[in-house]
């Protein structure tokens, strides 16, 4: 149930803040801050409450209940440990969000806070379901909202940018829908159940050509919203006109909607389709980390900037997914939380510098670290990790990711590594035309306030402990990496000691309709033989510092 | 006829009845509510006498009609409509001059021409049908009068209706000389052993398609719709897009499983051009367009489009899909016709995209409604044009019609760029404070007739987009009885 309470929280939340709107403006900032803030303390209490997965078992609640019973529909949801750490930072930059738009949104707050809530909602959604019906229902509950928050309160290009957006998400979704239903049919031909629960469906055997073209539906809608090189175009632009708080939900959660999507469902379902693949899709990985790169170099405007140096790093996500082992998706799952984290932040920074200049062309900037200190502190912490310093958690996302996909393809991992030298120049270019140079300004520029420290304090806190002691992170997302990549590990040493480990209780009230499955599907062995292959040893990973 | 024969043409008598007292009432002394509560009240009626249809089975009344679950169904649905389009009728008659009486007189002719359809099992009966149904639409359309576009409208649609139907006749005539018959059954039971249609025969079924396809506004017979739609008073607009598109797509429905003519790959093939065409044409024209009666007569016609995708995977679960998508157009169809008509003022009817600016501003509760409506055209989940869209996909995939299925997935993309465009027209910034204002209202009681229609519309919208297995259950009951061959 506490599952379903995450989203209803929020959805109520979204509707509540709406209504409260009418009757002060202030209540629905403070509706928001408080579904939010609920939302978060829940799951904090689910991840503190199982600090460490049972082992064997991934799967740490499940939730279902029929829907749809005459299409095999049934709304189901799960948690596993990529899930908590995927909810753990949706509602963390959740948080984030809902704290900057506090001065920053100042028409039609009410409305609002109620898409930023239905955001979160449907991204809660997506991260939760284990229904592909429901899977691509979240998907695209959560882009309507998305729209109207580019739309209505972006920059001056905002309809292009919420159109676009719109456009491409919605397209590349529709050939996902064909991809499920066509997985729907062929499973239910054979098996004579038809049905759109994610368990079931991971035992369609398929013919290869079948195989194919459903994974290409999928990898449509998530390479799109990763994005990849060549369908990245909608991100600049959305990006950039976006608000603040709709530029970090952007780039700090939706772009891992995709990310997660290739874990989740492309990795497990097609096993030998995505080995085919698995090249081409390296390969378009490193040409987004350059071209990210190069085109990052290349901007004046800074939102744009920062949106480029998502391609750049998201490239790597689809480096360490294609190369199907567990260094590289655990770098991968590190990736996604670090770069929400990072490159959150830096829109956040941008959003307090055009608040204060009302610009975000960087050639106008320049020499700001003797005026707001802070700032700059702040601004370097972020900007050093996103190029990778060693000690925040940038560097051990990249750096996994790299040794998981060195064993994969060695060539496309050396160029690859270009991208982190080249992240480099970009990254001190930005700290070079803001913070240092000459000030061509006469404003006066703020130091940040209390607030905003409140903001920017938290996220240097995590990304230093992400990159100081990233075990725990690593350790929740093990079991559930290593049941996404069983079809690609497996050997039958493995399959010796097959043990059952029920789900671990952690809700004592059992409703009837809640449904405890044991892991059925999924049987890992108790004692992992160590000498099976490489992957399968355990990661400790200490850093440098 | 026998008695029993009457009470499973309940329904239709209500109406006939209703039609005769009406005739009367206006003879006696002319009022507006009176006829409004008679048109209402009749509807209802109607409505109800059909649950004792409800396990019907399949009862025939030589040679002409076959009452069974499928018909009873198309039938409620349309009564449905047509109630709703009377109720939102009131309001927007109520603030016009003319006489206002006869048009729901009309109206009931009208529906009664629609339910003849959905029935009928012979082609006198369907010729029937149509033209008691196109008869009336010929007044509906050009009901007020003096206005110009309103005249030209009827005109237009007058000819082309006549057109078309000359063809069906034409059409039917063709068949019945090759076949000797004008029952469906007896029809199906004189082609069922050619494995290819002669000559004679195709150019029958040929030109019929070409009088349905009039009905039914797909391309290429598509020319007169947005005329039509953008002259006609909104609620009449919000009937013909719904009411005699459903009556006709039923006999077309019926006909078609009933001669099993997805066997003929040359029909299959003009199908599937006809709904390609439609599909592309709808959706690539309504972009150009800003006024939103246009757009909307062109996203029915791509509508039009994608039930035929339905329509063309020939089986049950098509057929269900038909159905489902139908109910999910018919409430989306007559919101957003309901919300048109209620913005109208005495002079004409707000149709430019221009008075629909910072609409979320002036009256909020209007444009979500009007939003809701518009993303269920779109096919965006929580509403039901999603769960609709869904059946359509899922029905083509399970035939495998992929390249069907492909451009409906391609067109509801185009489809979102002028959905979305009128909705971010209605959320952009009201420009002076002046806008804000609301203009002036009916009177209250006549206002909460409108308002009371869209709030049911748009709950139902929602609630067959969250929870569909209600309606799945009541439509599988009723139609696994009658479309089994």
């Amino acid at each position: 149930m506490i599952l379903v309470w995450l989203i209803v929280i929020l959805m109520v939340g979204g509707v509540l803040a709406w209504i409260s709107g009418k009757v002060n403006r202030a209540l629905s900032r403070w509706v928001a801050l408080g579904s939010v803030l609920a939302v978060f303390g829940l799951t904090l209490y689910l991840w503190l409450s199982n600090p460490v997965p049972v082992l064997g078992s991934a799967w740490l609640i499940q939730f279902t209940q029929p829907w749809i019973p005459q299409w095999g529909i049934s709304f189901s949801l799960a948690i596993d440990g990529l899930s908590l750490l995927m909810l753990l930072l949706t509602f963390f930059i959740g948080l984030l969000a809902v704290l900057i738009s506090w001065r920053e949104i100042q028409t039609k707050v009410a409305f609002f806070h109620f898409n930023l809530l239905w955001v979160l909602a449907g991204i809660t959604g997506v991260f939760l379901t284990m229904d592909l019906f429901l899977f691509y229902f979240f998907w695209e509950v959560m882009l309507i909202p998305m729209y109207f928050l580019i739309g209505i309160w972006g920059h001056e290009n905002r309809r292009y940018a919420a159109f676009k957006f719109f456009i491409f998400t919605q397209a590349s979704g529709l050939l996902m829908l064909l991809a499920i239903l066509g997985l729907y049919f062929i499973h239910g031909n054979q098996t004579g159940v038809y049905t759109f629960s994610y368990f079931e469906l991971l035992n369609t055997t398929l013919a290869p050509e079948a195989a194919r073209l459903l994974m290409f539906g999928f990898l449509a809608a998530f390479l799109v919203k990763l994005p990849v090189v060549p369908f990245h175009s909608w991100l600049p632009d959305a990006h950039s006109e976006a608000p603040t708080a709709g530029s970090v939900i952007l780039a700090g959660l939706l772009l891992k909607t995709g990310a997660y999507g290739l874990l989740r469902f492309v990795l497990p379902l097609f096993p030998t389709a995505t080995v085919e693949f698995a090249p081409w899709a390296m390969l378009l990985g490193v040409i987004g980390i350059i071209y990210g790169a190069i085109l990052a170099f290349s901007q004046t405007d800074l939102k744009r900037l920062v949106a480029y140096t998502s391609v750049s790093h998201m490239g790597f996500v689809i480096l360490g997914v294609f190369a199907f082992n567990e260094w590289a998706l655990q770098g991968v799952v590190m990736q996604m939380i670090t770069h929400g984290l990072s490159t959150g932040a830096l829109f956040i920074i941008a959003g307090f510098l055009y608040e204060r200049l009302h610009t975000r062309d960087i050639r106008q900037m320049g020499g700001f670290w003797s005026t707001a200190p802070k700032m700059g502190v702040i601004a370097l912490i972020f900007v050093m990790a996103s190029l990778g310093l060693p000690g925040l958690g940038n560097f051990i996302a990249e750096f996994l990711t790299l040794v998981g996909s060195w064993q994969a393809n060695n060539w496309l991992t050396v160029f690859a590594t270009i991208g982190l030298v080249m992240a480099t120049i970009y990254s001190l270019r930005i700290m070079q035309k803001i913070f240092f140079e000459a000030n061509h300004m006469e404003q006066a520029l703020p130091d940040l306030n209390a607030r905003e420290m409140l903001i920017a304090i938290p996220m240097v806190a995590m990304i230093l402990w992400l990159g100081l002691y990233p075990q725990s992170v690593l350790d929740t997302a093990r079991p559930s990496i290593q049941e996404q990549l069983q079809a690609y590990t497996e050997t039958p040493l493995e399959h010796e000691h097959v043990a059952e480990v029920a789900a671990p209780e952690t809700e004592t009230s059992v409703v009837n309709d809640v449904e405890w499955k044991p892991s059925s599907n999924f049987q890992i062995s108790t004692s992992p033989n160590p000498s099976t292959s490489k992957a399968s040893t355990p990661l400790i990973i200490k850093s440098s510092n | 006829m026998t008695l029993t024969d009457f009470q499973h043409l309940m329904p239709l008598l209500i109406l006939t009845f209703a039609v005769l007292v009406s005739m009367l009432v206006i003879a006696v002394g002319r009022n507006h509510k009176i006829m409004y509560v008679i048109t209402a009240v009749s509807f209802l009626a109607a409505f109800a006498s059909l649950f004792e249809l409800r396990d019907v089975g399949r009862y025939t009344i030589e040679p002409l009609l076959v009452v069974d679950g499928f018909g009873v169904f198309y039938i409620g649905m349309m009564l449905l409509a047509a109630l709703l389009i009377s109720m939102l009728s009131y309001a927007y008659f109520e603030q016009r001059e003319e006489r206002k009486e006869e048009y729901y007189m009309l109206l009931l002719l009208a529906t009664i021409g629609a339910c003849v359809l959905v029935i009928s099992k012979h082609f006198a009966s369907l010729f029937l049908g149509i033209e008691i149904l196109s008869v009336s639409l010929y007044a509906l359309i050009a009901y007020l009068r003096t206005r110009e576009r309103s005249n030209e409208a009827g005109i237009k649609y007058l000819i082309l209706a006549a057109f078309s139907s000359a063809f069906l006749l034409f059409g039917m005539a063709l068949v019945y000389a090759s076949t000797g018959t004008m029952e469906f059954a007896g029809i199906a039971a004189a082609i069922a052993n050619f494995t290819e249609l002669p000559l004679l025969l195709l150019t029958g079924f040929g030109l019929m398609i070409v009088g349905i396809g009039f009905k039914l506004s797909v391309v290429p017979f598509h020319m007169w719709a947005p005329d039509v739609y953008e002259g006609a008073p909104a609620p009449v607009t919000a009937f013909i897009a719904t009411v005699s598109k459903g009556g006709v797509l039923g006999v077309l429905i019926r006909f078609f499983m009933e001669v099993d003519g997805f066997r003929y790959p040359t029909l299959v093939l003009i199908f599937t051009i006809v709904a390609i065409a439609s599909m592309l044409a709808g959706n690539l024209l309504a972009l150009l367009q800003r006024n939103v009666k246009r757009i909307l007569a062109y996203s029915s016609i791509a509508h039009l489009g994608y039930l035929l995708v339905a329509f063309l995977a020939g089986n049950q679960m098509g057929v269900e899909a038909v159905t489902f998508y139908l109910v999910a157009y018919f409430i989306t169809t007559v919101g957003a016709f309901g919300v048109v008509a209620m913005l109208s003022d005495k002079e004409r009817d707000a149709e430019q995209l221009e008075d629909y600016r910072a609409l979320l501003w002036r009256r909020p509760w209007t444009a979500a409604v009007f939003t809701a409506m518009l993303l269920s055209l779109a096919g965006i989940p929580l509403t039901a044009g999603f769960v609709g869209k869904f059946y359509i996909l899922a029905a083509g995939v399970n035939t495998q019609l992929w390249l069907l299925v492909v451009m409906l997935a391609l067109n509801s993309v185009i489809g979102l760029f002028y959905y979305i465009r009128i909705v971010a027209v209605m959320f952009q910034q009201p420009e002076a404070e002046a806008e804000i204002q609301p203009r002036g209202r009916l009177r209250p009681s006549i206002y909460v007739a409108s308002v009371g229609t869209l709030t049911v519309l748009a709950l139902l919208l929602v609630y067959i987009g969250v929870y569909p297995s209600g309606l799945l259950q009541i439509i599988q009951g009723l139609l696994v009885t009658s479309t089994a061959p």
